[in-house]
């Protein structure tokens, strides 16, 4: 079931980086780990529903204010960052 | 041109259950924001907002009427009640029919739906108060208003996200002006803070959990409210002629549309919506004393803002006092610039600037006078009170001392 699923660290990579790739309306292919968000051509709003996508697929909570602009909780500075993020997200929700 | 002027006031919001309660909490500078008492509020990532504290809705209602009142009209009738009891109208026949309301709202009946959806769907029943239509509809407030008072001129509801009370009210003094009416009860109220309100907002992620700090360097969003304020608006020669007082003369509106996000502001339109009201006016930027500003303690409303009043002050804005009582009383929505003409009007007729509270640093992105933290005298003439809702819809009154 969802939420007891082990992720290994390619399913969360590939999987939010497919997220994001359906925000910016852009092959996943075109979606590197040094893509920022800018580049992608997100906006607040997509970044918010980014968030959200990934909070309904790994069942976590992330810890994100949109007022907060360096974001000292979660990392947005680039989708590496980003999953790196959710993968210690997930192994702590595993523990 | 007919002129406008206001000649009572009333509210009912988080720092007061009327406008001498609410002054005075503003003058003091006290904070309404505490833990929210709504139910399943564990289930809420952030759960603070400003409350109405100590209101008995059977004190003010029977029980055969408050079934059809939700809290958002409770509001809207208490606050006219006693705008009407300042103002000392005696609606005749011929009055009643040259008198009108403009209310605004956001949410309308958000509690009714919120309560009524849960008894559906949570609760499973199949079947619903018969009168859950007439509570949760918009225009419940502004229909139950006219009744009280029968007021049988121009009734309608304005729903323009956080801007709703602002343009309720220009089209009140529009209605005025036009000839339509010679007397509008106006302003707005909301009452969203319950499971699915307070959800709702909390998925855009631009709510704080700790206090709203408007124009301060560590702000971290917005906190919601409930509540609302509503004024009899009087032509000026009508006023004049019962030997009413005056509390100020609605000198002034603009509104503007950005055409640009959904949510995201941008200066252009709210310097549009500023330069239009102030036009209307017949004034210039400098006669300016102070601005209740829309100031929702986000990162990006506050820095727009502050960009959008240089635009439109240049240099003046240094000298000119911009607070924002949302962090007093929290964004009351589509009520909140009701509430907020009550700063202005306190600031007219008492000399007395209510502060921004919770300011701890000033923010370089955000260079106005906020007012930080303590309230302050001053010889105030003219002021304005800003609101720029999501949708890019931007509503902006000038009120004048007479």
């Amino acid at each position: 079931m969802g939420l007891d699923m082990a992720y290994d660290t390619d399913d969360i990579a590939g999987a939010v980086t497919e997220i994001i790739a359906e925000q910016a309306l852009v092959d996943p292919s075109e979606v590197s780990p040094g893509s920022t968000l800018a580049e992608l051509g997100l906006d607040s709003l997509g970044l918010v529903e980014c968030i959200f996508g990934i909070e309904e697929r790994f069942g976590i909570t992330v810890p994100f204010n949109a007022n907060t602009p360096d974001q000292p909780e979660f990392d947005i500075s680039s989708v590496g960052a980003i999953i790196s993020e959710v993968e210690k997200l997930v192994a702590r929700q595993a523990a | 041109m007919r002129r406008v002027v206001i000649t009572g006031a009333g509210t009912l919001n988080p720092l007061g259950h009327d406008v001498r309660a609410t002054y005075a909490a503003m003058q003091a500078g006290r904070c309404a924001i505490d833990r929210l008492s709504c139910r399943d509020v564990d289930r809420l990532m952030v759960q603070i907002g400003a409350e109405i504290r100590d209101f008995d809705p059977l004190l003010h209602f029977g029980r055969g009427q408050l079934g059809l009142l939700d809290r958002f009209t409770q509001i809207a009738l208490v606050s006219a009640r006693q705008a009407m009891g300042q103002a000392g109208l005696e609606v005749d026949e011929a009055l009643s029919l040259r008198a009108g309301v403009v209310l605004g709202t956001a949410g309308g009946g958000n509690t009714t739906v919120d309560d009524n959806y849960r008894t559906v769907f949570e609760d499973g029943k199949n079947r619903v108060h018969p009168l859950v239509v007439p509570r949760l509809m918009h225009n419940a407030a502004t229909s139950h208003v006219s009744m009280e008072f029968g007021l049988k001129g121009p009734g309608l509801t304005i729903s323009t996200a956080c801007a709703s009370a602002n343009h309720a009210m220009g089209h009140a003094l529009m209605l005025i002006r036009a000839g339509l009416a010679d007397v509008m009860l106006t302003g707005g109220s909301e009452a969203m803070l319950c499971f699915g309100g307070l959800k709702a907002w909390e998925g855009l992620r631009v709510m704080a959990r700790d206090t709203c700090r408007p124009f301060s360097r560590d702000r971290s969003g917005m906190v919601q409210g409930e509540g609302g304020a509503v004024f009899v608006f009087e032509e000026y020669d009508h006023a004049r002629a019962r030997g009413a007082e005056i509390l100020a003369e609605v000198a002034g509106f603009g509104m503007s549309a950005d055409a640009g996000d959904i949510v995201a502001p941008e200066p252009d339109g709210p310097v549009r919506a500023m330069r239009a009201a102030l036009a209307d006016a017949g004034l210039t930027p400098a006669a300016l004393g102070y601005v209740n500003a829309h100031g929702t303690g986000t990162a990006a409303n506050d820095r727009i803002e502050a960009e959008a009043l240089g635009r439109v002050l240049g240099a003046g804005l240094a000298d000119l006092p911009v607070s924002s009582t949302k962090s007093m009383h929290g964004h009351l929505i589509g009520g909140t610039s009701a509430v907020e003409l009550l700063a202005c009007l306190m600031a007219l007729r008492e000399g007395v600037i209510a502060p921004t509270v919770n300011f701890t640093q000033a923010d370089p992105a955000c260079p106005v006078d906020a007012v930080p933290n303590a309230a302050r005298e001053a010889r105030v003439d003219v002021a304005m009170s800003n609101a720029f809702a999501f949708g890019g819809l931007n509503a902006v009154l000038v009120l004048r001392r007479v």
